[in-house]
């Protein structure tokens, strides 16, 4: 055996053995201040027929916690599952650590979002590194090779003086983790909005990638297998809560003070991926999962409940930080860059070995046995021993009441009418809004953002931000590759929380697609507020079934993903934020399609239907600051009409761009930004008044762009599909976004259109 | 026979597979060397990667270089084994004493990643003789401490004997006299800051200019063996 070996060097303390539990049912326990009710305590002694000791207190309060057992969300969630589409693509569904779709030739792919919102309030750096970490732990732990990471980020009010700090922070250390760890950044959001104020959202994605032999499952079977925790000791971190029951049941020896964030270690994350990638290729492990809400507590009680017997753990073997640590801090202790396998006995020697060679601590700290409980002891001592399943699959579910808020028809009654919102009129006044458009928050360039994350590192990054999707190679002799984006407009969802999630799952399906990619499957994370408050969780329901039935209607299924509840301060919640990430293949991602790319004298083509619709979009919010009326009309069939076009014809399209916030105004002023090209255009031949044209956020839509003897191919494509199309114009030398009108002609230079829109985001920061 | 290039990982090393990807590109073949270990197993010419080496802890580069396998690199470099240190290599290389100065937090404080044009200052050392002094390229730039710092007298020799390698057009974290990369006085060992194992090939890089660092080596090592 090789490695550090110390282990816990304080004396046995006095502990809550389960010997005691069994004879002091009398004694007061703090289960209130852990955050149980009155109901789940007496559920947990039904269920073990006795008190719990005040270790098994600990690890039934976490993880009958909101964020572990997901209690206020289950009952929605399960729809998921059962408007599951029927596909061929899902491997692994929802349940395990992260989903898992067969992209082809053997390979599967598996990728999830997460959020680590409230962290990242407190200590945005290491709030938002720790998010990374821990979804890349998730997406090593189904057997998967890390392969790139993407960030959807909310942050308050541009102008608020807290701001700088969370976006400052919060990027930081997004960058800091994902750069030192070695995963390119491929993409992702950053949006600001007032109702974000002191809840800003940090959600991390991380792909990863394996032969289909290789999927791990987290389950511990086998009596005998040994229980092998590697990676970072155990220190203090991320205890919270549970410090109540130190401080009742010792005396205050221990250090008194918790920090509530943990701390990342990205070089140990490293090493974990490097090590664990090792014990995979050689076939040494037989379950395996991360360390990451609730420690300790969740690994042993999730590994032991998926698999077909007991486990035994000493838990006085765990490698510490802090010897002063008790048993139930140790079990809660949320340190960051650890990692469970259960192991044969005839392996364990090669897993230390390669433990050794990477310089990574492990430690057999129990085994797999033929009971049914999972026992832990403390120097001897038995302080847990509870049937696994109740503790991480059977807490409590709640079916909370919830209704349509009464101020929702006033707020969908509220369209941004002429008389509310005044439009343009002449082709200046169009010109000045595209200008504001282009240099406000939201729609301004984030290279001062993307430049700090590493986009070329293990170098098959095909597409990095700001293209629509991060496009990444899988295999290099073949170029099949994946293509992935992560979306939500939160004020659509403000308006119509069904229609807003069906939204966000549109415009990451439309991303996808206009990448030449086929969408496959989806993650999502859904950030709201409390669900103790009826409309608050009226809001997520709608959310749920909205993005459910759309998944059933475009064929994608929800693989996995996270919910985040209680986003709100005071009585004021955030906007409904469903964020959801949309992953395609690519068969050969040499054939991916881009905003770049498009020649001088190319037609440049807008795909899709445009109506009068503003409510909820960029126009509206930045020219009027208005928020009212109904969202866009959702419109699946289209979007599935829309991939199958581009997709069909990726070796005609030189460039393709969806139309999203802004609409056709911001697409193309991007396309004269992101080029060294400009566009000439005229609304002559358009469906819509000019105004219209620019600013509606109507769905499936793209602008494409293609030699001028394919015009006629890609529309009548478009006309067999059911799409509208329309010749806007042409790509020409000259860069500036030129538009003819019925009100007039506007000419906006590339000078005029970058000073604002490079200059946006770093005026907020300093 | 093809050259053979050995490529060191260190624990925390991130672009060793990058870099070996560009030294197959490049003509050769790629032997991973582990840090751990004490045999150069023969190659003709080392790359030191980028990443974090031991986390950067301490400093950058300060713990790979009493690496075993650097102890191997460090006398066989001052026997003339041609050595290329790319980003945490470069700082490596400099902690070794291999090259003078040091890289230091960029100025502006940020890691910063982007596309760079540099010109190559120097088209004849051991890594860049497939280059023509003053050629312009575009390769990645991705650092946190990338600013390369020396005392006058240091910049004023490198300047005198033509070891600037490289020069930012545009810089992007405060190097001195816009250095990205140096040479030692027998112009075999380079270190550079910017990414040339990044852009071998126009999919996933800004452009393919930085395969020829790797042709380079080939070149260098047939003409030695010509010789």
């Amino acid at each position: 055996m090789s490695g550090i070996e110390a282990t816990a060097i304080t004396s046995p303390r006095k502990v809550d053995t389960v010997e005691q539990a069994a004879t002091s049912p009398d004694v007061q326990q703090p289960w209130a201040e852990l955050g149980l009710k009155a109901d789940e305590y007496q559920r947990i002694r039904d269920i073990l027929g006795r008190r719990p000791t005040s270790a098994e207190l600990a690890m039934y309060s976490v993880m009958w916690s909101e964020h572990c057992s997901y209690k206020s969300s289950k009952v929605h969630l399960r729809q998921f599952g059962a408007k599951q589409p029927a596909t061929d693509a899902l491997l692994v569904g929802i349940g395990e650590n992260a989903g898992v779709v067969d992209i082809g030739d053997g390979w599967a792919v598996t990728f999830k979002v997460e959020s680590h919102n409230h962290p990242s309030f407190i200590e945005p750096y290491q709030g938002a590194a720790t998010g990374v970490g821990g979804i890349v732990r998730d997406i090593l732990a189904m057997g998967a090779r890390p392969l790139a990471v993407m960030d959807s980020l909310r942050f308050g009010a541009p102008e608020h003086p807290d701001t700088p700090r969370i976006v400052g922070g919060v990027v930081a250390g997004v960058g800091g983790y994902g750069n030192c760890l070695g995963l390119p950044n491929i993409g992702g959001e950053a949006v600001f909005d007032a109702c974000y104020q002191g809840n800003p959202l940090v959600n991390a994605l991380c792909v990863g990638a394996m032969r289909h032999e290789d999927i791990h499952l987290a389950k511990a079977s086998g009596v005998g297998n040994l229980v092998v925790p590697y990676g970072a000791r155990t220190g203090g971190d991320g205890i919270g809560g549970v410090s109540v029951l130190a401080s009742e049941t010792f005396d205050a020896t221990g250090p008194a003070k918790r920090p509530a964030v943990q701390v990342g270690d990205p070089f140990m994350e490293k090493l974990l991926i490097e090590s664990t990638l090792q014990m995979f290729k050689e076939h040494l492990v037989e379950g395996i999962q991360d360390l990451g809400g609730a420690g300790l507590s969740c690994a042993t009680s999730e590994l032991a409940s998926n698999g077909d017997g007991g486990m035994r753990i000493h838990l006085d073997r765990v490698p510490l930080r802090d010897a002063t640590l008790s048993p139930e801090e140790i079990l809660m202790s949320e340190s960051q860059e650890r990692m469970m396998a259960v192991v044969h006995p005839d392996n364990i020697e090669r897993v230390m070995q390669i433990c050794a060679h990477w310089d990574v601590t492990a430690t057999v700290v129990g085994e797999v046995t033929d009971g049914s409980n999972l026992q832990v002891f403390w120097h001897d001592e038995l302080v847990v021993d509870v049937p696994p399943r109740t503790v991480a699959h059977d807490g409590p579910v709640y079916e909370r009441p919830y209704h349509r808020p009464a101020w929702l028809d006033a707020r969908q009654a509220d369209e941004p009418t002429p008389q509310r919102c005044p439009r343009p009129g002449t082709a200046a006044e169009m010109s000045e809004h595209i200008l504001r458009l282009m240099s406000s928050a939201n729609l301004c360039d984030r290279e001062w953002l993307t430049s700090q994350y590493d986009r070329y590192v293990l170098g098959n990054t095909v597409a990095a931000m700001p293209h629509d999707s991060g496009v990444v190679r899988i295999d290099e002799a073949t170029g099949r590759g994946v293509a992935i984006s992560l979306d939500c407009n939160g004020r659509f969802g403000a308006l119509d929380p069904y229609a807003g999630a069906q939204l966000a799952l549109s415009e990451a399906y439309r991303n996808v697609a206009v990448s030449g990619a086929t969408p496959l499957a989806v993650t999502d994370c859904l950030n709201f507020g409390s669900p103790e408050d009826p409309e608050v969780m009226w809001q997520f329901a709608e959310a749920v079934r909205g993005l459910a039935d759309a998944c059933l209607t475009l064929g994608t299924p929800v693989t996995g993903g996270n919910v985040s509840l209680y986003n709100q301060t005071a009585q004021t919640a955030i906007h409904p934020t469903p964020v959801v990430g949309v992953l395609g293949v690519i068969d050969d991602v040499r054939t991916r399609i881009t905003m770049n790319g498009a020649r001088v004298g190319d037609a440049v083509l807008l795909i899709g239907r445009t109506r009068e619709e503003f409510a909820g979009g960029e126009w509206a919010h930045v020219i009027h600051g208005h928020l009212g009326g109904s969202a866009p009309a959702v419109d699946l069939p289209a979007e599935m009409a829309l991939a199958a076009v581009v997709r069909g014809h990726s070796r005609l399209i030189t460039s393709a761009h969806d139309l999203s916030d802004g609409g056709l105004a911001v697409a193309l002023a991007e396309l004269v930004l992101r080029n060294d090209y400009g566009v000439s255009a005229s609304f002559a031949d358009a469906e819509a008044d000019a105004f219209t044209m620019l600013f509606s956020e109507s769905v499936a839509r793209a602008v494409v762009t293609v030699a001028a003897h394919d015009v006629d191919a890609v529309r009548a494509a478009c006309e067999l599909a059911g799409l509208p199309s329309a010749l806007l114009g042409l790509i020409v030398a000259e860069q500036s976004l030129a538009i003819d009108t019925d009100a007039g002609r506007i000419h906006i230079t590339r000078e005029e259109l970058a000073v604002g829109w490079s200059g946006a985001l770093p005026a907020i920061m300093a | 026979m093809s050259a053979r290039i050995g490529v060191i990982t260190f624990p925390g090393s991130l672009d060793d597979s990058d870099a070996a990807r560009a030294v197959i590109a490049g003509g050769a073949a790629a032997v991973r060397l582990w840090h751990a270990d004490t045999d150069l197993q023969g190659v003709d010419a080392v790359v030191l990667p980028g990443g974090f080496s031991y986390g950067d802890y301490l400093r950058c580069g300060a713990i790979a270089r009493f690496a075993p396998m650097m102890g191997e690199v460090i006398e066989a470099a001052r026997d003339g084994l041609p050595v290329l240190g790319i980003c945490n290599g470069f700082q490596i290389l400099c902690e070794s004493g291999l090259l003078p100065g040091a890289l230091i937090r960029n100025n502006h404080l940020h890691f910063i990643c982007r596309d760079q044009r540099v010109r190559i200052e120097a088209g004849d050392t051991a890594w860049t003789a497939d280059f023509a002094a003053g050629q312009e390229i575009v390769i990645p730039v991705k650092n946190g401490e990338g600013g390369y710092v020396a005392d006058a007298r240091t910049l004023d020799m490198l300047q005198a004997e033509d070891r600037i390698v490289a020069r930012y057009q545009g810089n992007p974290n405060g190097s001195l006299r816009d250095i990205a990369a140096i040479t030692n006085e027998s112009r075999t060992v380079v270190g550079i800051m910017p990414h040339p194992e990044h852009a071998i090939d126009p999919l996933t890089g800004p452009t393919a200019d930085g395969l020829a660092f790797f042709t380079s080596i080939v070149t260098t090592l047939a003409a030695r063996v010509g010789a």
